[in-house]
């Protein structure tokens, strides 16, 4: 299976993937010689697990993009095109591990056994959201499954998920951070100074970078001179790899050999996964204005999900009809808990002054009075025209 | 009671706390081997080892968010800038992430953490290591601001501030580090929020923290000698504000002077201002005066460095000026 990720992906991009080898020698988990090999491979269940949670993921982001221009809710980043990367990392890590995400990897949640319709309510910020309706769309958080927001700010967690895989080795637990970036966020400081601590404290934290190509209208090239984002890491001092993000496999085995060698405390990987970002940054953005439909066009015939279908059709283990049913299946499924998630009220206005400070204090209590009094004097007409 | 320096009042606080509680740690530029910019931390690497006392590479966000995240899963850090002025950088992880992240999280998450280091004009180190930025920081909910001017109220309320579940915001007045002053001895602590009264008087009431507690009892000491009582009070936790004992104090002398550091506009001052405005208006005998740094950049040169910062006889100015004196 590895040296098939390595064909893939040399298929894919030949002139990146020999820069990654020039990289890190040392540090190729993924094509680090063949399945037989004994490489991280997934077995046939699993890839029918991950097959049905990328497929799961796909038909929600249609959704969400839907329901955002039809005005239900407020904002949508999408991972279509890049739930390989998402999914096939995130599997990489034990319930017990941690993920601090960029703004296509919210869906790992899912994958982690976190409930859809809360998931949604999110989405909606109405009172099922375990975030009370404080953050935007696509920043999902929940301490049950161990993973936090993404940080609005561009690798703001880089350095968190290094602190607090330090905390990790503090405890002497032996706990996994998985940090995601897009390739934007490696010209971002945070992305130094994290992969530099991390290589001098050799934290247990995998860095994930999801390269799709594009941030909002910037080509990577336009953010990075390097030959590729893996070789970045060689400057810290540690393994840098470089894979076919569509390529579920292939990113498990990347995922799993990075995670493992951070669980032994041999410290940490950055895995460039190379993707593509299918649709818009998010619905704030019109791609067709810098993007050349062409491009699409191509990455399109590299669509994750469908390599998924064509290697389980491949195997035997799946079939058109098959297919046909898990699609229904998952529509009915995310239609109805949309529905449920849909009709819950709004948060009660009072939560907002929630959860500021561990305790309210009493200069907040005191805000927060007047703001009721002023709320029974006014009615309604109080909440001006966004109620 | 035995006399310490504000800088050994601090050390003692993190080592207390430290060995109390195994989840605290300190990191920071130059806290261990060298004991700190300041020796702060003198002593702590051989006592606790290097993993709870972590010298960090040069980056102020990046042990900022690497503390953030360590709070995030249950330890307490102690985060050490070598300057305020250099935590500009950090700020993105202070306000952005650390005093966000309970209510962003729906309240989910937790950021137990204390961000401490010098500020203040520092004697002749110039506009970029001379700012009172205080103020940017009281200004986010989430964020809890402490400024103590004395060794007593330092080591009990940095206890304090290891212990609160929130992320606290600690300065230090550079000048103070030497300062000597009285600490109990044993387990005490400083509760935030509370201010303390550290000078009696009747006549008018100097509000004031940090360094400037001292420039207003030496204030207070030269006013005496022309029969002027001056009750001062610190606040010693600049938010959330003691809202209860500047009123009581205003509500007595019905002359207020706020005695500040940091520049005027929108200074931590202005909301005091507010406050007794607003809560004690009809027991003002006069308009509340403000005694701050001139809206200047600091200087090198020494007679410009004095003459931006507040004094004692700017403040015995304002101070009869409320009286209607001189």
């Amino acid at each position: 299976m590895a040296s098939r990720a390595q064909k893939t992906s040399a298929a894919v991009k030949p002139k990146g993937h020999a820069s990654c080898n020039g990289a890190t020698k040392a540090s190729r988990p993924a094509s680090a010689g063949s399945a037989s090999a004994g490489g991280p491979a997934l077995s046939t269940d699993q890839l029918l697990e991950l097959y049905r949670a990328m497929l799961r993921v796909r038909i929600l982001d249609d959704r969400m993009i839907t329901l955002q221009r039809q005005g239900r809710i407020g904002f949508y980043g999408a991972c279509t095109g890049q739930e390989a990367a998402t999914l096939g990392s995130a599997y990489a890590l034990e319930p017990t591990d941690w993920i601090f995400p960029a703004l296509r990897e919210a869906s790992a949640m899912l994958l982690r056994g976190f409930p859809l319709v809360p998931y949604l309510a999110q989405v909606f910020g109405n009172s099922a959201d375990v975030t009370k309706g404080r953050q935007m769309p696509s920043h999902q958080a929940a301490r049950a499954v161990n993973q936090v927001s993404w940080s609005s700010c561009i690798g703001t967690q880089l350095p968190q998920a290094v602190g607090a895989a330090m905390a990790a080795r503090l405890k002497r637990d032996r706990t996994v951070f998985m940090a995601y970036m897009g390739d934007g966020a490696t010209s971002a400081s945070d992305f130094h100074v994290a992969l530099n601590f991390a290589g001098v404290f050799k934290a247990p934290v995998v860095f994930v970078c999801q390269n799709n190509h594009w941030s909002i209208s910037m080509r990577t090239d336009q953010q990075t001179a390097s030959e590729s984002i893996a070789i970045k890491a060689k400057a810290y001092g540690f393994p840098g790899v470089k894979v076919d993000g569509n390529d579920v496999e292939a990113v498990y085995a990347a995922a799993k050999t990075a995670v493992d060698r951070a669980r032994r405390g041999e410290g940490p990987t950055l895995i460039e996964a190379e993707t593509y970002r299918m649709g818009a940054h998010s619905t704030s953005d019109d791609p067709t204005r810098y993007r050349d439909p062409k491009e699409v066009e191509l990455w399109k015939t590299r669509d994750p999900l469908d390599r998924l279908q064509a290697r389980l059709l491949k195997l035997k283990v799946w079939d058109a009809r098959r297919d046909e049913a898990l699609r229904t299946e998952l529509l009915g499924e995310i239609n109805a808990a949309i529905k449920e998630a849909e009709s819950y009220g709004p948060p009660a206005d009072e939560t907002m002054f929630e959860d500021l400070y561990a305790e309210v204090p009493w200069n907040i209590l005191e805000q927060r009075e007047e703001y009721l009094e002023y709320l029974r004097r006014a009615g309604p007409a109080a909440r001006g025209d966004h109620a | 009671m035995p006399e310490l320096m504000y800088r050994e009042a601090l050390n003692q606080a993190l080592a207390e706390e430290m060995e109390r509680d195994h989840r605290v740690f300190l990191m920071g530029e130059e806290v261990g081997r060298y004991n700190g910019a300041f020796k702060v931390s003198q002593g702590l690497l051989d006592r606790f080892g290097s993993a709870r006392v972590v010298d960090a590479p040069i980056s102020e966000l990046g042990f900022a968010g690497l503390g953030t995240g360590a709070a995030m899963v249950g330890l307490r850090p102690v985060i050490e800038m070598m300057t305020w002025n250099f935590a500009i950088l950090a700020m993105d992880q202070i306000v952005n992430n650390a005093a966000k992240l309970r209510h962003m999280s729906g309240g989910q998450l937790r950021c137990p953490i204390v961000f401490r280091g010098p500020t203040g004009i520092g004697g002749r180190l110039s506009s970029q290591h001379s700012q009172s930025l205080e103020a940017q920081y009281a200004h986010f909910p989430g964020l809890k601001v402490i400024f103590p001017g004395t060794p007593k109220d330092a080591k009990g309320l940095l206890k304090s501030a290891i212990r609160d579940e929130n992320p606290v915001i600690m300065f230090e007045h550079e000048k103070l580090y030497s300062v000597k002053g009285e600490v109990p001895e044993g387990e005490y602590t400083i509760p935030i929020g509370e201010a303390d009264v550290k000078r009696e008087g009747k006549d008018v009431t100097l509000i004031t923290y940090g360094r400037q507690v001292h420039f207003s009892l030496a204030a207070a000491e030269e006013l005496a000698k022309n029969g002027i009582d001056a009750e001062v009070v610190d606040l010693r936790t600049i938010r959330p504000l003691d809202e209860e004992r500047i009123l009581e104090s205003v509500k007595k002398t019905n002359r207020a002077v706020i005695v500040e550091e940091d520049w005027a506009f929108c200074g931590v001052g202005a909301t005091v201002v507010d406050l007794i405005q607003s809560k004690a208006f009809d027991y003002l005998d006069a308009p509340v005066e403000r005694v701050t740094q001139l809206p200047v950049s600091i200087s090198y040169a020494a007679n410009l460095e004095a003459a931006a910062e507040p004094s004692v006889p700017r403040i015995a100015e304002a101070v009869n000026k409320v009286l209607y004196r001189g």
